[in-house]
């Protein structure tokens, strides 16, 4: 794992953790965005953390970029002694797979597709060395997943999954990325799966669609009084496949302002996952099952 | 007191400076993508220069004004007409109570900046007025104007009639456009000869041009350098580990179309970038006209700080120019 530093810009530095995914880049890229923002360097506007990696924003009327470029490196030696250890939450979120509003979509952009001859499940389940759709959803909703980054639109997480990483799921983006994605669809690109907040353009392949909206600016949704966005980094997730007529019933209480999602609080630690990974997710859905 | 939307032109939308603060949410800072069009307007008017304003792209609106006001209109060239009376345009003219504001055909540049007096008063979300409608926050409602929305706006007298700025005080892109890049982020992973046909090249500005971003065709594609992909990025040579995205970063998915972020940027994402256009040639790319011929220009750190300088410079002789008026 080597840091790379580069300017976006004259605004902007970019710090890649690692340029591959791993829960040990996301915890060390997640120390060292805490101790730039400790550190209150003056001209530093925004601070973004990513999956593996970071953005720092500022302004070079106040500081200039070497020596913002400087202040970054001399904290570097943060993310060495990160802790990879977090008091966090596990929430469920139901997902209908497969379902007509995706499947639509990702029809009308085939052109932009690998592969225009299937649909975004079948490319993914084959690349994967899944014999059947059914077969890839299982392997999507098994293990939980970790949101390593909030971003892209409006408050939409990038998820990673709890497996190691010979179980993990990987598939290219759109070769093109479309104009348009339903709000709220379950998405993958790379190692990541996420949720899209809103409707928008897109470049993950699509597989669902969840009920569950993450994303008010109004603020009136049952869950979301308190702040617009749902997720922040660290959060844990647990999908669960369902039905069209479940995913009608959750979307009614949703939109009734009545729906509270399943969340159980819960320790997330690195070093306890990597040792026993089936034990620790066992775990897991065990606090989530007890709410 | 308000004016009245009687027609919206193709997309109006209300902007100032925008809402930093919000983009590791995925919230993007928003505001004018001519900033310096828009503090123009506002100081024409008299109002502060981050005062929240119109913007609108192409076609203007037609406005009906509840009260008198002082209205100015810079950045492109979209003659104003006052039921039906033409004035120009970067300069300071009255709409008096009950006259409408309207809008003649487009002759050069994109985006015009509808400046009001006393500024436009919607409510403030996140410490901005400005519109981003991708996430249906700020503004009006949240979106772009419609017909018969009744938009508030301030009070200020300050003004006279007939302020106006010079064409040297102006700035517009040439033809073709010149948008100078920093190379970075992720330059290394495509071939020699790809960032060099990249400079080379003559782009041209994409019908999928909004606050997004803007997409260029017509170059070369390019071609990546042999790695093997870090797991997690996904198998086209064009695809990363999704990370942030600068403000005028460059994407190139699958290496054939650049799409230059702008004000309502993606926060992050999982195509590969190759740099970015430096902070003083964002204003430039909002006024771009679909099909324009477009080249990259490459520069170093240093002359993107003395463009941010001149920038500043500019702004400071548009200010000074008022005081004497």
């Amino acid at each position: 794992m080597k840091t790379r530093y580069s300017f976006g810009g004259d605004e902007h530095i970019f710090v890649e953790m690692d340029e591959e995914m791993s829960l040990d880049a996301f915890f060390k890229s997640l120390s060292m965005t805490s101790a730039v923002r400790e550190a209150e360097i003056d001209g530093v506007t925004e601070v973004c953390p990513a999956n593996a990696s970071f953005q720092v924003k500022f302004d070079p009327d106040r500081i200039k970029p070497d020596d913002m470029l400087a202040e970054l490196k001399a904290l570097e030696h943060t993310a060495e002694s990160a802790e990879k250890r977090l008091n966090t939450r596990i929430v469920e979120f139901p997902v209908y797979y497969r379902d007509p509003w995706t499947h639509e979509t990702l029809m009308r952009f085939r052109d932009r597709h690998q592969d225009p001859s299937g649909s975004d499940l079948d490319y993914a389940a084959r690349i994967n060395g899944f014999n059947t759709i059914d077969e890839f959803i299982t392997a999507h909703h098994s293990a939980p997943w970790f949101v390593s980054m909030v971003g892209f639109v409006s408050g939409l997480p990038f998820l990673y999954q709890l497996v190691e990483r010979k179980k993990q799921l990987e598939v290219p983006k759109y070769v093109r990325p479309r104009t348009d994605t339903p709000k709220q669809t379950v998405g993958y690109g790379g190692c990541f799966s996420c949720i899209y907040s809103v409707r928008g353009a897109g470049g993950y392949q699509m597989f669902g669609i969840t009920p569950v909206t993450i994303f008010d600016p109004k603020q009136v949704t049952s869950y979301l009084r308190d702040f617009l966005v749902f997720f922040k980094p660290g959060d844990l997730v647990k999908f669960t496949p369902i039905s069209r007529e479940e995913y009608d019933a959750t979307l009614a209480e949703v939109q009734a302002n009545r729906y509270t999602p399943r969340i159980a609080e819960v320790e997330f630690d690195l070093e306890a996952f990597n040792a026993d990974m089936d034990g620790f997710n066992k775990k897991l859905m065990g606090a989530l099952n007890d709410v | 007191m308000t004016f009245k939307v009687l027609n919206t032109g193709l997309l109006t939308t209300i902007q100032d400076l925008g809402r930093p603060g919000y983009f590791h949410l995925g919230i993007p800072i928003s505001g004018a993508m001519d900033r310096l069009s828009l503090r123009a307007a506002n100081l024409l008017v008299g109002n502060d220069e981050g005062a929240a304003a119109l913007e609108t792209v192409f076609m203007g609106p037609q406005l009906e004004f509840e009260k008198d006001a002082m209205v100015a209109v810079t950045g492109a060239e979209l003659p104003p007409r006052v039921d039906g009376e033409e004035k120009p345009t970067w300069t300071a003219f009255k709409v008096k109570a009950g006259q409408v504001l309207s809008f003649d055909y487009l002759r050069e540049g994109a985006r015009a900046y509808i400046a009001i007096s006393g500024g436009i008063t919607t409510d403030v979300y996140l410490g901005s007025r400005s519109t981003y409608a991708i996430g249906a926050l700020g503004g009006y409602e949240g979106r772009a104007l419609a017909v018969g929305d009744m938009v508030p706006f301030g009070d200020n007298g300050k003004v006279k009639e007939g302020r106006s700025l010079e064409a040297s005080l102006r700035r517009m892109p040439g033809n073709p456009a010149e948008l100078r890049v920093l190379p970075g982020l992720y330059w290394r992973l495509i071939t020699e000869e790809a960032g060099r046909n990249f400079f080379d090249d003559e782009w041209k500005v994409a019908p999928e041009a909004d606050r997004m971003g803007v997409r260029f065709r017509g170059g070369r594609p390019m071609t990546f350098q042999e790695r093997e992909q870090p797991f997690g990025a996904g198998s086209d040579p064009s695809n990363i580990v999704d990370g942030c995205y600068s403000y005028g970063s460059i994407q190139v998915p699958g290496g054939t179309e650049p799409i230059v972020l702008h004000r309502d940027a993606v926060s992050g994402g999982g195509y590969f970038t190759l740099g970015a256009v430096i902070s003083a040639d964002m204003d430039l790319i909002g006024q771009l006209q679909p099909h324009t011929p477009t080249r990259f220009v490459k520069v170093d750190m240093e002359q993107a700080l003395a463009a941010r300088k001149e920038r500043k410079a500019q702004l400071a002789r548009i200010e000074e120019a008022l005081k004497h008026q």
